[in-house]
C-alpha cells in the first residue's frame, strides 16, 4: 500500500503559489484545440488533500478530451496518408546524423567561434571542424582538401567557376562551350558573359540527352578557354561521359568545369583520375543543409579564378566571407555518410526505378525522357502522351513530383531540356519527373504505379487528344486554332 | 502555385465522375447530331486543348442550349474552367451564352492571374461552338 502511494505521489500534480495544481498532457492530435496541457487548481495546499481532489479533476479532463477523440482517427489517417516525396532531385531532407553534428556548432557550449579567429580556442575549434569537413568532402571525391573551396551552394560554385575562369583567362581567349540542357545556374551565367562579349557555343544533346564527346571535340577551338557540362542532368538523370570529355579539354589546354550538384555522393567520382579542373557541389541534394556548397579547384595543373566576392580573405582570397561552421560541418557529415551509403543507396534507387518502369511500361503512349541505360536511377522522367503534366500532378495529389509542363513554371514555357532532346512540345507538356532518395520506401513506389495508371486513364478519359488518337486521327495534321 | 479550393473541387469532381460532370461527346451519326455545335480551341503544343459541344433546341422560337459536353487537355484550371463553363451554359439561349465573359469564370473559380488564359480559352470555345451551330443551321 505504501509503495502504491509513493508511486502515485505527485503524479499529475505541480505546485504554484503554494497551492497544488493538476496538469494533464494533451495528445498531439488535440493540441491545436486544447494547447499542450490542461491545468486546474485543486485549491489545496496540503498534498494529501490535493491527492483526493486530483482524480476527479483528471476524469473531468479526460471526459473533455474524449469528446474529441474522433479527431484522433482523422489525425492518424492524415498522418499516414502524408504526401509521398518523389522530388529528391529538387532537394532532400537533412539526415538526422547531419543535424546532430550541426547542432554542435551553434550555441555558446558548442563550436560557435569564427574559424578565422587565430588568437583563441573558440576560433581554433571551429577551424578544426571546418577542416575536418573539408577532408570529408575531399575524401568522397579523392582530391586534396586544399582543392575544396566553400561556397553558398552549387549556383554560386557555377558562377565562381565560369565567371572566375572566363575573366581570369580572357586574354587567352573568349570562347566558352556548354550545352543546351545545363542548369540555369550555368546557362544564365553564360548568357551574361555573352553580353560581356564572350562567345558561347551551346551544344545539342543526342536524343537520349547525352552530350556526345565528339560534339565537344568538334566545337573546341584554340581560343576556347572553358567547357562547362553537367555530370547528371537534373531533369532527366542522364550521365555525361566526363572522362572522355576531360581528355579532349586537357589536350586542348581548355579548362573543364563540371556541375556535379546531382551526382556527388550518388555515383563514384574520382578526381585523381578525371581531367576535370573545376567541379561544383551542393549539400542539400545529398541530405545536407541548404545554403552550403563547394567548388573544387584543381591545383595540378593549377587553375586560377578571379574572385566574385572580396573581403576578409577567407578561402585563400577566392571566396571571402566568414565561414558558416554549422553549414560546413553539415555538408562534411553528409558527404561522409554518402560515401558509406553510396552503394546501398544506388542499389535501392535502381530497384525503385525498375518497379516504376516495369509497372508502367505496358501503358499506351508512354515515353522515357532520357534513357535507362545512361541514366542515374534516382531521376526518372516520363511523358504520358495526351495528358497534361500539371493536371497529372494535381490528380496525383498525394505524391510530390515535378513536371516539365509549362503550367508548373512561372514562364509558361515547357521544359527547355526536353525540347532540346527533340521532344515535341506536347510531350514536354506531358512530362513528369519522379526522383527517389534515401528515405523512399518500396511500398511508396509500388503504390505509385497503380495511382499513376488510374490518374492517367482518368485524364485521358476527359482528353480530346486521346479521343482523336483513339479515332486514328493524326494530331500533327490538324490545324490548331 | 496554389489553386483555390474551388478549382481543386471542380477538377476532382470532373475526374471522379466524368459523366456527371458532362464529359463526353456527340459523334457524327448520333441521333440529333445535326443539332450539335462543336468548338475546338487551343493547341497541344501550347499545353491546352478544349473541345466543347452544345446541343440546342428551338424552344418557343429561340434556340436554347439543352445539353453540353466537353473534353479538355490541359492544366487543372483549364479542366476546371471548362467544367464551370458547362454549368453556366445549360438552359441559356445562344445569345445569352454568347455573352458569357471569361471574367465570370475567373471570379467563380478565383483563378490566379497566370491562369486567366484558361478562362479565355473557355470563352473562345463557346463562341466557336455557337458559330458552328449557326453554320449548320444555314446549311439546312
Amino acid at each position: 500500500m505504501w509503495y502504491n502511494l509513493l508511486e502515485m505521489d505527485k503524479k499529475y500534480l505541480f505546485k504554484r503559489n503554494n497551492v497544488w495544481w493538476v496538469k494533464l498532457a494533451v495528445p498531439v492530435y488535440l493540441r491545436e484545440k486544447f494547447g499542450f496541457d490542461l491545468r486546474k487548481s485543486t485549491g489545496e495546499k496540503d498534498l494529501d488533500k490535493a491527492l483526493l481532489v486530483r482524480d476527479s479533476i483528471l476524469s473531468e479532463f479526460k471526459a473533455k478530451l474524449s469528446k474529441d477523440s474522433d479527431q484522433k482517427s482523422s489525425f492518424e489517417t492524415n498522418f499516414s496518408n502524408k504526401t509521398t516525396y518523389f522530388d529528391y532531385a529538387s532537394t532532400t531532407p537533412v539526415d538526422e546524423r547531419v543535424i546532430e553534428k550541426m547542432k554542435e556548432c551553434l550555441s555558446f557550449e558548442g563550436a560557435f567561434g569564427n574559424s578565422g579567429s587565430r588568437s583563441h580556442v573558440y576560433g581554433w575549434k571551429a577551424e578544426e571542424l571546418v577542416e575536418e569537413a573539408r577532408l570529408n568532402v575531399a575524401n568522397l571525391l579523392n582530391c586534396d582538401p586544399r582543392e575544396i573551396i566553400w561556397t553558398s551552394g552549387a549556383t554560386e560554385s557555377d558562377n565562381l567557376a565560369i565567371k572566375g575562369a572566363a575573366y581570369f583567362y580572357q586574354s587567352k581567349g573568349r570562347h566558352i562551350i556548354t550545352s543546351k540542357i545545363e542548369h540555369k545556374a550555368v546557362l544564365d551565367v553564360c548568357r551574361q558573359l555573352e553580353k560581356e562579349n564572350f562567345e558561347v557555343s551551346y551544344l545539342d544533346p543526342n536524343e537520349n540527352g547525352v552530350i556526345p564527346p565528339q560534339a565537344v571535340k568538334d566545337a573546341i577551338r584554340e581560343d576556347t578557354v572553358l567547357v562547362s557540362l553537367m555530370q547528371i542532368n537534373n531533369e532527366i538523370g542522364v550521365l555525361n561521359d566526363i572522362e572522355q570529355i576531360g581528355l579532349i579539354t586537357r589536350e586542348n589546354g581548355t579548362i573543364f568545369h563540371v556541375d556535379a550538384a546531382q551526382s556527388a555522393g550518388k555515383i563514384p567520382i574520382d578526381l585523381s583520375n578525371l581531367n576535370v579542373d573545376l567541379m561544383s557541389f551542393s549539400a542539400h541534394k545529398i541530405y545536407g543543409p541548404k545554403g552550403i556548397g563547394a567548388l573544387y579547384i584543381r591545383r595540378k595543373p593549377r587553375v586560377r579564378l578571379q574572385p566574385l566576392f572580396h573581403g576578409g580573405g577567407q578561402e585563400r582570397g577566392i571566396r571571402a566571407g566568414t565561414l558558416p561552421t554549422h553549414q560546413i560541418v553539415g555538408m562534411g557529415e553528409a558527404f561522409r555518410i554518402a560515401q558509406e551509403q553510396m552503394e546501398i543507396d544506388y542499389k535501392r534507387l535502381t530497384n525503385f526505378r525498375s518497379i516504376l518502369w516495369n509497372g508502367l511500361k505496358d501503358m499506351e503512349e508512354v515515353y522515357i525522357n532520357g534513357s535507362i541505360e545512361n541514366g542515374f536511377p534516382g531521376i526518372f522522367n516520363m511523358s504520358f502522351n495526351f495528358v497534361e503534366g500539371e493536371s497529372l500532378i494535381m490528380a496525383l495529389k498525394n505524391i510530390a513530383v515535378s513536371s516539365g509542363s509549362a503550367c508548373t513554371s512561372a514562364s509558361l514555357e515547357p521544359s527547355y531540356v526536353l525540347r532540346a532532346l527533340g521532344r515535341p512540345d506536347e510531350l514536354a507538356h506531358s512530362s513528369i519527373r519522379f526522383s527517389f532518395g534515401r528515405f523512399t520506401k518500396k511500398e511508396e513506389v509500388e503504390n505509385t504505379v497503380d495511382l499513376v495508371k488510374n490518374s492517367v486513364s482518368q485524364l485521358r478519359e476527359i482528353s480530346p487528344l486521346w479521343e482523336m488518337y483513339q479515332d486514328g486521327i493524326d494530331l500533327d495534321k490538324i490545324e490548331w486554332a | 502555385m496554389a489553386y483555390s479550393q474551388k478549382v481543386v473541387d471542380k477538377f476532382e469532381e470532373t475526374l471522379k465522375n466524368p459523366e456527371g460532370a458532362s464529359v463526353g461527346r456527340w459523334k457524327p451519326g448520333d441521333k440529333d447530331f445535326h443539332r450539335v455545335g462543336t468548338g475546338i480551341v487551343g493547341a497541344p503544343a501550347c499545353g491546352d486543348v478544349m473541345k466543347l459541344q452544345i446541343k440546342c433546341e428551338n424552344i418557343e422560337g429561340e434556340n436554347r442550349i439543352v445539353d453540353a459536353r466537353f473534353k479538355t487537355y490541359g492544366c487543372g484550371s483549364a479542366i476546371a474552367s471548362s467544367g464551370q463553363l458547362i454549368d453556366m451554359l445549360k438552359g441559356k439561349t445562344l445569345e445569352e451564352a454568347q455573352n458569357i465573359s471569361n471574367q465570370e469564370i475567373v471570379d467563380i473559380l478565383e483563378l490566379p492571374a497566370i491562369k486567366i488564359h484558361c478562362s479565355v480559352l473557355a470563352e473562345e470555345a463557346i463562341h466557336r461552338a455557337i458559330d458552328d451551330f449557326k453554320s449548320l443551321r444555314n446549311n439546312d
